[in-house]
């Protein structure tokens, strides 16, 4: 396939209702159930290892009306949590052996509690994720917690999860990782090489796919961006903050691109792409990603990690990046991410550096106020 | 039938005053501290170890007293507003806004009523918004910060791995409290502070267990708050215990008299979710016209759900908190949880609806009380209103929609008593 061809593979994959990605991969993969991760991150190597495949439940977009959920979600609530629900009220998730969830926020854990009730023959799981990296007992208890994961998955399948397999779908994620790292970094360098809107869609559309399907994909990108002559583009080279859970519309992202942004970095589907580095099993994969987990994730709204403020984190993502501003798009009524932008903003008023914020929701379908706000926003930089 | 009711003074407001004089000496403590080099500590309600501070000499600090106080004073929104002017936005929670307000005003630190903290224990236990709230004090005042990361409840009992992560992030917390003050840790000391704690507990589960009776001496809802204050905050010392021997005594007495906490209680009701404290007086009047009164509230479970039997051990003295923390408190547990908490209420405490109000700062207790709502009326037939207004922003609460649904609601439950009587006595002439 061209990149071209990819690009347009994986807009068609996001079109899919769950289940139906699902159903597309067991084209070629008969013998695999599907299993919800909904954001921000879960340990997938272990899913994958029990014979599942790991699907992103992002919400449902504009392709799912919202006639059930609502009902159960007041309207201060995200889109995200109420299309989520709803994909399960609809039975539309009945295809799958169940779902994760964690402790981002109080509305994911509720909306768990919820899908839990409402579909009794799923198997839901909740995870509780350390919020303490510099405990001495946050590494027992990590691993606890993710061995607790797989052991009950492991009784609800009625088959065994082991280490070998966990070891080498390990392998097989920290591929896509280190892949996805490479286009990122190549983005970077060269911001006009891929649109922000085509690498987004790679990235979330992977979240639909088993990754051995996958890493074929990137690889032919990878070496497609590596090669491809670009004409370099002017414009103001910004970060996208704030959208690490629900992810913004792809319109979205084209009218920044359009404005006259430069997309450098963004923490868009980040849970799916969380470490540094590749997690080296060394015989205990459980234990690596545990303490992978702890030590060696980037950072984000939904982990508090003492050491390693999240301020610092941009101020660095900036620098890294080479970006001279940053765009905050959170969703509507995301409380991590809103309160989130009030040191973010205070950190880079010190540092004197410009910043937007434009906030969306999943039914967002004209963007005609975003554009203007950040074409004026572009040019107030790019003549100042 | 009329029944029996205390005057004023006497049913709502002898408990409320020794609830009063006990929490303003507190304050005072605090106001004084803002002059001293006396350490403080900043410490979330839900779950909280207090006790450790106690242990430490450490004076305790609420920032949520702090919101609420705000709110039932009428003064949260300029302070809203000021955080909202810092780039808080309008779907914030409002307690965060009202606090951080407050702080950037002067409220906190030299010349403020709350002195500012020597450290910031983030006991994070259920809410969410909790660390946020305590990064933004943390960096915003430059105080040290303590994570204390309190698993959530999501298998029948926590595990043994929960227990020890705890275990040790207390045994870490204890250090850095002997390194801010220069004292040892003395366990013994910890253990007397818990008799107290233990005593105030009990005392909680009897006041509470007397709202069976008909009528209920007081609201489980609105007059718990007069509770709250001393089991949340002053747990641990010898005042919150002798306050709740007097209270208990308090409403014994009226038990036994046939006193109840309204001129005619009607209605039994449960209500889940906090008050809109702005309006406080204004809300429970809704009710009050009714007739309806609680019997039990989710509420005031937020710091410990000690009505359901646990009580701190100072034989098992660090172990016991790590128990509280985790697992006896609303705030850490489910919704489904919930459910079979208020169905709990409702069955025992003879109930004879559950209301519901929804609070949109507080996405922990709000975020699918809809489906709170089906399973209650549709699954278990009990008759239940919701309502939304606030907990602190004034600006959430309309006062003619809430008293058309309020009255909407209790007249229809009056209307079907009378029908069900109506048809009872058809029965016996048939």
């Amino acid at each position: 396939m061209t990149s071209e061809q990819i690009v347009q593979h994986c807009r068609d994959v996001l079109e899919l209702l769950p289940r139906e990605a699902l159903a597309l991969a067991r084209e070629k993969h008969p013998d695999i159930g599907g299993f919800g991760v909904f954001p921000v991150y879960a340990p997938l190597e272990i899913i994958h290892a029990a014979g599942l495949m790991p699907v992103g439940l992002f919400g449902a977009g504009d392709k799912v009306e919202i006639s059930h959920a609502d009902s159960r979600f007041q309207s201060f609530i995200c889109s995200i949590a109420k299309s989520t629900l709803e994909l399960f009220l609809r039975d539309e998730m009945d295809d799958f052996v169940g779902a994760v969830f964690s402790s981002i926020c109080d509305v994911a854990r509720n909306l768990s509690s919820l899908v839990q009730r409402n579909t009794p023959a799923l198997y839901i799981e909740y995870l509780h994720l350390p919020q303490n990296m510099a405990s001495a007992g946050s590494l027992d208890y990590t691993t606890a917690e993710f061995t607790r994961f797989r052991t009950n998955l492991a009784s609800h399948l009625e088959r065994e999860i082991t280490d070998e397999a966990i070891g080498k779908s390990l392998v097989l994620y920290n591929k896509v990782r280190s892949l996805t790292r490479d286009l990122y970094g190549h983005r970077k360098h060269k911001p006009s090489s891929i649109d922000a809107s085509d690498l987004y869609t790679v990235v979330q559309a992977g979240t639909r796919m088993m990754p051995e399907d996958f890493i074929p994909l990137l690889e032919q990108l990878l070496a497609d961006m590596k090669t491809r002559k670009v004409h370099p583009r002017d414009g103001v080279k910004v970060v996208i903050e704030g959208s690490f859970c629900e992810q913004p519309p792809v319109g979205l992202i084209d009218v920044v691109e359009a404005a006259g942004c430069l997309v450098k970095d963004d923490d868009m589907v980040v849970g799916w792409r969380l470490f540094h580095e590749d997690i080296v099993a060394n015989g205990d994969p459980v234990g690596a990603m545990a303490q992978a987990y702890l030590t060696g994730s980037v950072y984000t709204s939904v982990r508090h990690d003492r050491d390693n403020p999240r301020t610092v984190g941009l101020m660095n993502r900036m620098k890294n990046s080479g970006a001279e501003a940053v765009i905050f798009a959170p969703a509507k009524f995301c409380e991590p991410a809103l309160l989130d932008y009030v040191l973010f903003r205070q950190k880079l008023d010190e540092a004197d550096v410009p910043h937007l914020k434009v906030e969306f929701e999943e039914k967002m379908w004209t963007f005609e106020a975003s554009r203007t706000e950040l074409e004026t926003f572009a040019e107030s930089m790019l003549f100042d | 039938m009329r029944t029996a009711v205390a005057d004023d003074k006497d049913y709502r407001g002898k408990v409320h005053a020794l609830s009063r004089d006990i929490m303003t000496d507190w304050m005072t403590e605090l106001k004084d501290a803002t002059q001293t080099n006396i350490p403080s500590a900043y410490l979330m309600i839900s779950g909280n170890c207090v006790e450790i501070l106690r242990c430490f000499d450490i004076l305790p600090v609420f920032p949520e007293i702090n919101a609420l106080q705000l709110a039932i004073r009428k003064n949260s929104l300029p302070y809203i507003i000021k955080s909202e002017e810092l780039g808080y936005a309008s779907d914030n929670c409002a307690y965060v806004k009202a606090d951080i307000g407050y702080t950037m005003c002067g409220g906190v630190g030299e010349g403020g009523n709350i002195p500012k903290p020597s450290l910031i224990v983030c006991n994070f236990v259920g809410c969410n918004v909790y660390i946020k709230w305590f990064e933004h004090c943390a960096d915003m005042m430059n105080v040290p910060m303590v994570m204390l990361d309190i698993p959530f409840v999501r298998e029948d009992r926590p595990s043994k791995e929960d227990v020890n992560y705890v275990l040790t992030q207390l045994k870490e917390l204890i250090t850095e409290c002997e390194k801010l003050t220069g004292k040892k840790f003395d366990i013994d000391r910890l253990r007397e502070i818990l008799k107290h704690s233990a005593r105030a507990e009990q005392g909680w589960t009897r006041a509470k267990e007397l709202c069976k009776n008909r009528p209920t001496p007081f609201d489980s809802y609105f007059d718990s708050i007069n509770m709250m204050g001393p089991i949340n905050a002053l747990r641990g010392t010898k005042e919150a215990a002798d306050f709740f021997d007097q209270t208990v005594e308090q409403y014994e007495h009226m038990v036994e008299e046939g006193m109840g906490a309204a001129a005619d209680e009607k209605f039994r009701i449960v209500v889940e979710g906090p008050p809109p404290y702005p309006y406080y007086r204004n809300f429970r009047n809704l009710f009050e016209a009714w007739g309806a009164v609680a019997v039990q509230s989710t509420y005031s479970t937020v710091g410990g759900t000690w009505e359901f039997g646990f009580c701190h051990d100072p034989e098992r003295p660090l172990e016991s908190i790590a128990e509280q923390m985790i697992v006896h408190n609303l705030c850490n547990r489910s919704m489904l949880e919930r459910y079979k908490q208020i169905k709990s209420y409702v069955e025992d405490y003879e109930a004879d609806a559950l209301v519901i109000h929804s609070i949109k700062s507080c996405r922990l207790f709000s975020a699918g009380q809809g489906d709170m709502r089906e399973y209650f009326t549709k699954e278990l037939g009990i008759p239940t209103l919701m309502v939304e207004s606030d907990l602190e922003d004034p600006r959430y609460y309309a006062e003619a929609q809430m008293k058309n649904r309020i009255d909407a609601f209790f007249e229809s439950l009056s209307y079907k008593r009378i029908r069900a009587g109506a048809e009872s006595e058809k029965g016996k002439v048939g």
